[in-house]
């Protein structure tokens, strides 16, 4: 193992004696081997113990496929919606002041610090055949619950503070000075958004797509409260997966999960890919600030 | 509304995006959470009373807060010593690694919750070699902190990697220089300084392991007293229509976290206060 010190010029009064950094280094990489490595090797291997054969019926099933496009759709939902949100938020708290800003960027954190099975409820509670609402909706024939526009509030609702939590200090960072040049300039508000700072933002912007989109599709416990589990209808794919899994049919189980976390494996790949590009994009802003 | 400026702005559209911001937030977030608030007030105080206080409920929440404490402070000790590695050391794979620590947010949780599942079962990859040692993982409140180590594993790391890359090698040389060893410039000068970021990520892990509920209910085996978490609670309440109890349930779990986060949060000020006051003298 060659673990020479990154800052290598510094004598050895800087850095540990190597016993101790190969011991620091086996244990990190046993600590993520058990806890990472391990289970992530687990899902490929279960996927495929039964063969192919067994992995590729369970994915071309058609609750199986009913359940991707379910989750396809809440995606489609929710990334453009807290897209827009994120957007808008960063802009007024960016870029204006103005009384309750702080409470404001603490409100869109909510949803991180409530259960998902809780923001699941809040719409049963609303939405539910004896929520508030649910007598009027049951008299209008709407569903809500147990029905796809249910599914995708849940997922919404959990995603809400991924764009903006991104875009809100790169924005705050960059300032106002681009955009108050362009509008000198006779540019109006669109265009001055569009030519300057959605350029400017579009890592970070792009960044937290990436993390809404993971989370989107992989939300289990809002979801689950408000699914009803009805396959071939109701049913996301992360649903799908506890449903076989229940029923002991591990090797379609997996196989589902197994396509599940090879879409996770791309988001990392995307993350990692876009997070350097976001962070020169935020150093640059940071630099030009304390220039400034 | 009529905003008012500290300074003025020549920008547009602070009407439209603040107003369709609010808008959202409160649609999607505040009126909805508003709601199992009131409806939990909608019971009477022995009904409340009966549902949050019940014996099992209890239980539930000894098991879902005590184990979130335990995931997440096992997560702070090994957090920190991946954070040093990632950041100090150079080994074979580090890009890699330090990629995958992110695993845990980009997996469903639904997904990490049969994987280990399987493998902390008694005739698993991982499970198999405790079993000797008689100490079972699955289907025990074990299981439970595993699958929430598991789940709340990059917080501590996210949050100390980037205050060790910005630690000035300076200030070590300093203290080198004037004859501290290298274990007591790690506990005087290095730790006080990523103190207030450990607590952070420790209190970020610790809030999403309370809620979590997708990897813990397959590998808990869910026996009511023994290893049934709160959010499965309330959805037990919820399949049995007891909105009231399930709202009830819900906003004192809502209550509890808030007390404990804001008291993490009052530690942490305390502590940054200790560390720059260290610092300065």
């Amino acid at each position: 193992m060659s673990d020479s010190a990154p800052r290598d010029p510094v004598s050895a009064a800087t850095t540990e004696p190597r016993f101790v950094r190969v011991a620091l280094v086996t244990v990190a990489l046993t600590f993520l081997t058990l806890f990472l490595f391990v289970p992530l090797a687990a899902v490929f291997y279960e996927a495929l113990r039964k063969g192919i054969g067994v992995y590729l019926a369970a994915i071309a099933d058609p609750y199986a496929l009913a359940a991707i496009r379910l989750t396809l759709l809440s995606v489609v939902f929710a990334v453009p919606l807290n897209m827009a949100f994120g957007v808008t938020a960063a802009w007024a708290i960016a870029k204006f002041e103005f009384r309750g800003k702080s409470v404001l960027i603490t409100l869109i954190d909510l949803p991180f610090a409530v259960s998902p099975v809780i923001a699941g409820m809040i719409y049963v509670l609303l939405f539910g055949a004896q929520g508030w609402l649910g007598p009027w909706l049951g008299a209008h024939d709407i569903k809500i619950i147990f029905a796809v526009p249910g599914i995708v509030l849940a997922t919404v609702f959990v995603t809400v503070p991924f764009i903006a939590r991104e875009l809100i200090p790169l924005m705050q960072a960059q300032g106002t000075d681009e955009e108050e040049a362009a509008l000198v300039l006779g540019a109006d508000g669109w265009l001055t958004f569009w030519r300057i700072t959605l350029p400017n933002i579009r890592w970070g912007l792009l960044y937290g797509v990436v993390l809404c989109t993971a989370r989107a599709m992989g939300e289990f416990g809002a979801v689950s409260v408000v699914s009803g589990h009805i396959r071939g209808l109701t049913n996301t794919l992360p649903l799908h997966v506890e449903i076989l899994y229940n029923e002991y049919q591990f090797a379609a189980a997996f196989a589902c999960a197994s396509l599940l976390t090879f879409l996770a494996l791309v988001m990392l790949a995307f993350k990692a890919l876009i997070e350097r590009r976001a962070l020169r994009q935020r150093r640059s802003a940071l630099a030009m600030e304390t220039s400034s | 509304m009529t905003p008012r400026f500290r300074h003025p702005s020549v920008l547009p559209g602070f009407g439209l995006t603040l107003g369709f911001a609010v808008g959202y937030l409160s649609l999607i977030v505040l009126i909805p959470l508003t709601m199992a608030f009131l409806r939990a007030l909608d019971l009477s105080w022995d009904q409340f009373w009966q549902a949050v206080a019940a014996p099992r409920v209890i239980a539930s929440y000894r098991l879902t807060f005590g184990a979130a404490f335990l995931a997440a402070a096992f997560n702070t000790v090994f957090g920190l010593i991946v954070a040093w590695v990632l950041v100090r050391y150079r080994f074979p794979g580090q890009r890699l690694v330090d990629a995958l620590v992110d695993l845990p947010f980009a997996l469903p949780t639904a997904v990490a919750g049969i994987t280990l599942a399987t493998l902390y079962s008694s005739n698993g990859w991982i499970g198999q070699y405790l079993k000797p040692f008689g100490i079972k993982i699955a289907f025990t409140p074990l299981g439970v902190i595993v699958a929430l180590v598991f789940i709340s594993l990059p917080f501590v790391v996210r949050t100390v990697q980037p205050v060790l890359e910005d630690l000035e090698a300076e200030v070590e040389e300093a203290a080198a220089s004037l004859g501290a060893g290298r274990w007591q410039i790690f506990r005087r000068v290095i730790f006080p300084a990523v103190r207030p970021a450990l607590l952070t990520g420790f209190t970020l892990a610790f809030a999403r392991a309370i809620g979590e509920y997708g990897s813990v209910i397959f590998i808990a085996g869910n026996l009511p007293m023994v290893s049934e978490i709160t959010p499965l609670l309330i959805v037990g309440k919820l399949e049995q229509y007891d909105y009231g109890g399930a709202a009830a349930v819900s906003v004192v779990m809502l209550i509890i976290s808030f007390i404990l986060l804001l008291l993490i949060n009052l530690l942490q000020r305390s502590s940054q206060a200790r560390s720059s006051g260290e610092v300065a003298a």
